[in-house]
């Protein structure tokens, strides 16, 4: 247990490593930072201050280090384009996406596991056809296209809930939350549905799918026997054992989330990092492009792990045989 | 053939009308005209094909020149006269006066352009380095798989981003409108590599051992020769399917990246960008200028998808 998470540390500190040489070799060869920085009508001699003062007539290594020990203290940098600090960027904008994100992991786990367990279990019922055809229709959609759908529904003609932007948000110290305000949840429900329906009906196909597969065991047959309620059977004994590949899938789709939260923010115009990251491509804003893509690294990395650790809560069979499976 | 053949001519190749009837007469052939869903995929990829060819033909004005275009002419109703022009568009008009069915024409085109370049690209990059880490193995083989690994943990609309960002970052300021298709192209295809060269990988070092390689490298061929000659025609089938899936996504990445603003320039629309310029107008009942583009959109990834789905299951002999 213990060898295999220093194991898992291991490796995504060298991920890590990888993607922060990859941020800093943006950094230093895309383009030239000096210019960038201070423009075209820069003198020589301001140009050598800056070039000095930013450490770039150092060697590579000393370089790397230098760009690393920035980053774990937290300092990415100026953006180009806003002439603003990255961090401070990057601290307006998170909470957004986080809150974002949250909700739409939720929606899609807790719908996608309940309409799984629902479609299992009425397998043959008219809504069950019903919603695996929707649901197939909905992956060959592409996420801008379901959003724009929700907007013209849900916002154009019903005028039930608004189309873009956060509604008002409540600041508690540095997080801008819009829990907090009526808007700021209405606010939230079309873009997190747009952002988590890939999830959710991938998540309803597997319980779906691994459902059938439980029910079928002996084991299910015996607790019938035994004379067990239906709901004992099916969420005690069969959905349980349907977790573990569940969960490796909600997790790998967590950072999935994150990354494709830049299309719903696009769509709904909602201030968040991925609207930034956007922003930054198209202007080439090369310190906010690398820190974005430290950070996403940051989150699946973490999350990556967090799946391996929760396979040992989950399923005991891993808890006993670590002494003789390597893994 | 004629049966009054001598006998030495059955060991001839058969003709191409023998070898198209046998095809016809085959397993793939069958299970394809047994599918209305996928022949109707098929003649609708066909069709958009060809419209997207004779485009500059067929299109009643080319949205790519400004000099045709006229802002009087902008958010026209489909088929109903212009307040001031008086003109007719049969699908309608965008806020600057393009026909939205000529954009759709002409951003198909760009679609499939950058959809089949993007493909072509990956599947080189992929199955030649697939190839290269399956039958050379070692160290190189690592540094491949393992490069394909991290990409593979990040979504590839991101690395498509991505790389989008870093091959401006490169060019001169005035160079990105001209350069975007090809960078476009560029971005999407390194963002798909991976998948290829993971299959080709896995069947190359299969193929590796089996004994009509052993064979070729006994005889002293040259490693490429035996990579190209021998390997490839035998790890092209499931990198086929992939392809065909590929398209679609390619497609899909496509009008993303136009719908966020960072793919073709915009004095080039494709239907991303047009999708993209019709959702500013829903809340204002233009909705011709989104409806159109996403449904051709739509339809256009749904027939390759259906087609790659039936070429999996065609050529996968355990389904059959």
């Amino acid at each position: 247990m213990l060898a295999f998470i220093i194991l898992r540390l291991l490796q995504a500190t060298l991920v890590m490593t990888v993607v922060g040489f990859v941020a800093f070799s943006l950094f230093r060869y895309v383009g030239d930072p000096v210019s960038n920085m201070l423009g075209q009508e820069a003198t020589l001699a301001d140009r050598a201050a800056a070039r000095q003062s930013l450490g770039l007539d150092q060697p590579f290594p000393v370089q790397f280090a230098r760009f690393v020990g920035q980053t774990v203290r937290g300092e990415f940098g100026v953006s180009y384009r806003q002439a603003r600090k990255v961090s401070t960027l990057l601290a307006e904008r998170l909470p957004a996406t986080l809150e974002l994100a949250m909700v739409s992991a939720i929606f899609a786990v807790a719908a996608g596991i309940a309409l799984g367990v629902f479609t299992a279990l009425h397998r043959t019922g008219w809504a069950s056809r019903f919603i695996m055809t929707a649901s197939l229709i909905g992956v060959s959609l592409p996420t801008f296209l379901i959003g724009i759908g929700l907007i013209y529904l849900f916002a154009v003609e019903l005028r039930w809930l608004p189309s873009y932007g956060r509604g008002d948000v409540v600041k508690l110290s540095w997080w801008s939350t819009g829990f907090l305000t009526p808007s700021g949840r209405k606010s939230l429900i079309l873009p997190a549905i747009t952002l988590g329906l890939f999830q959710m009906t991938l998540i309803m196909r597997l319980v779906r799918a691994e459902m059938l597969e439980v029910l079928r065991t002996d084991y299910i047959k015996f607790a019938r026997a035994r004379g067990l309620s239906n709901r004992a059977i099916n969420l005690g004994h069969a959905l349980k054992n349907t977790l573990v590949p569940v969960i490796t899938i909600t997790g790998l789709q967590l950072g999935a989330i994150i990354a494709f939260a830049i299309i719903t923010e696009t769509v709904f115009q909602w201030p968040g990092v991925g609207l930034l990251f956007i922003d930054a491509v198209q202007f080439v804003d090369i310190p906010v492009m690398s820190t974005y893509l430290l950070l996403v690294a940051l989150v699946f990395v973490f999350i990556n792990l967090a799946v391996d650790l929760l396979y040992y809560a989950v399923d005991p069979r891993l808890r006993v045989d670590t002494s003789r499976v390597s893994h | 053939m004629p049966d009054t053949a001598p006998a030495p001519r059955i060991i001839q190749r058969p003709s191409l009308r023998q070898r198209l009837a046998r095809a016809w007469d085959g397993d793939i052939a069958y299970s394809f005209r047994r599918s209305p869903s996928v022949v109707v995929s098929a003649i609708v990829l066909a069709l958009f094909v060809v419209l997207a060819l004779l485009a500059p033909w067929l299109a009643p004005q080319n949205p790519f020149d400004p000099a045709t275009l006229n802002l009087m002419d902008g958010k026209t109703r489909p088929l109903a006269p212009n307040a001031f022009t008086g003109n007719r568009f049969l699908l309608g008009t965008d806020d600057q006066g393009r026909d939205v069915l000529s954009v759709i024409l002409y951003g198909s085109r760009l679609s499939l352009l950058v959809g089949f370049s993007s493909v072509v690209l990956s599947l080189l990059i992929g199955v030649s380095l697939g190839l290269v880490a399956g039958y050379g193995g070692g160290a190189l083989d690592s540094v491949i798989m393992r490069t394909a690994d991290v990409q593979l943990t990040f979504p590839s609309i991101l690395v498509a981003l991505m790389i989008f960002g870093i091959i401006r970052g490169f060019l001169p300021p005035q160079a990105h409108e001209q350069a975007a298709i090809p960078v476009l192209i560029v971005a999407i295809a390194l963002s798909a590599w991976p998948q290829y060269a993971r299959t080709v990988r896995g069947v190359t070092m299969v193929e590796r051992n089996k004994e009509y390689v052993q064979a070729a490298r006994i005889i002293g061929l040259h490693p490429i020769q035996i990579m190209l000659r021998h390997v490839l025609p035998n790890v092209i089938g499931p990198v086929l399917v992939i392809a065909t899936l590929g398209l679609a996504l390619a497609i899909i990445a496509e009008a993303t990246l136009s719908f966020l603003g960072v793919g073709v320039p915009p004095t080039k629309p494709s239907l991303g960008t047009l999708i993209r310029i019709g959702q500013e107008y829903i809340a204002s009942g233009e909705w011709w200028i989104l409806f159109y583009p996403a449904l051709s959109l739509l339809v256009l990834s749904l027939s390759v998808n259906l087609l790659g789905d039936w070429l999996r299951d065609a050529l996968n002999p355990k389904l059959r």
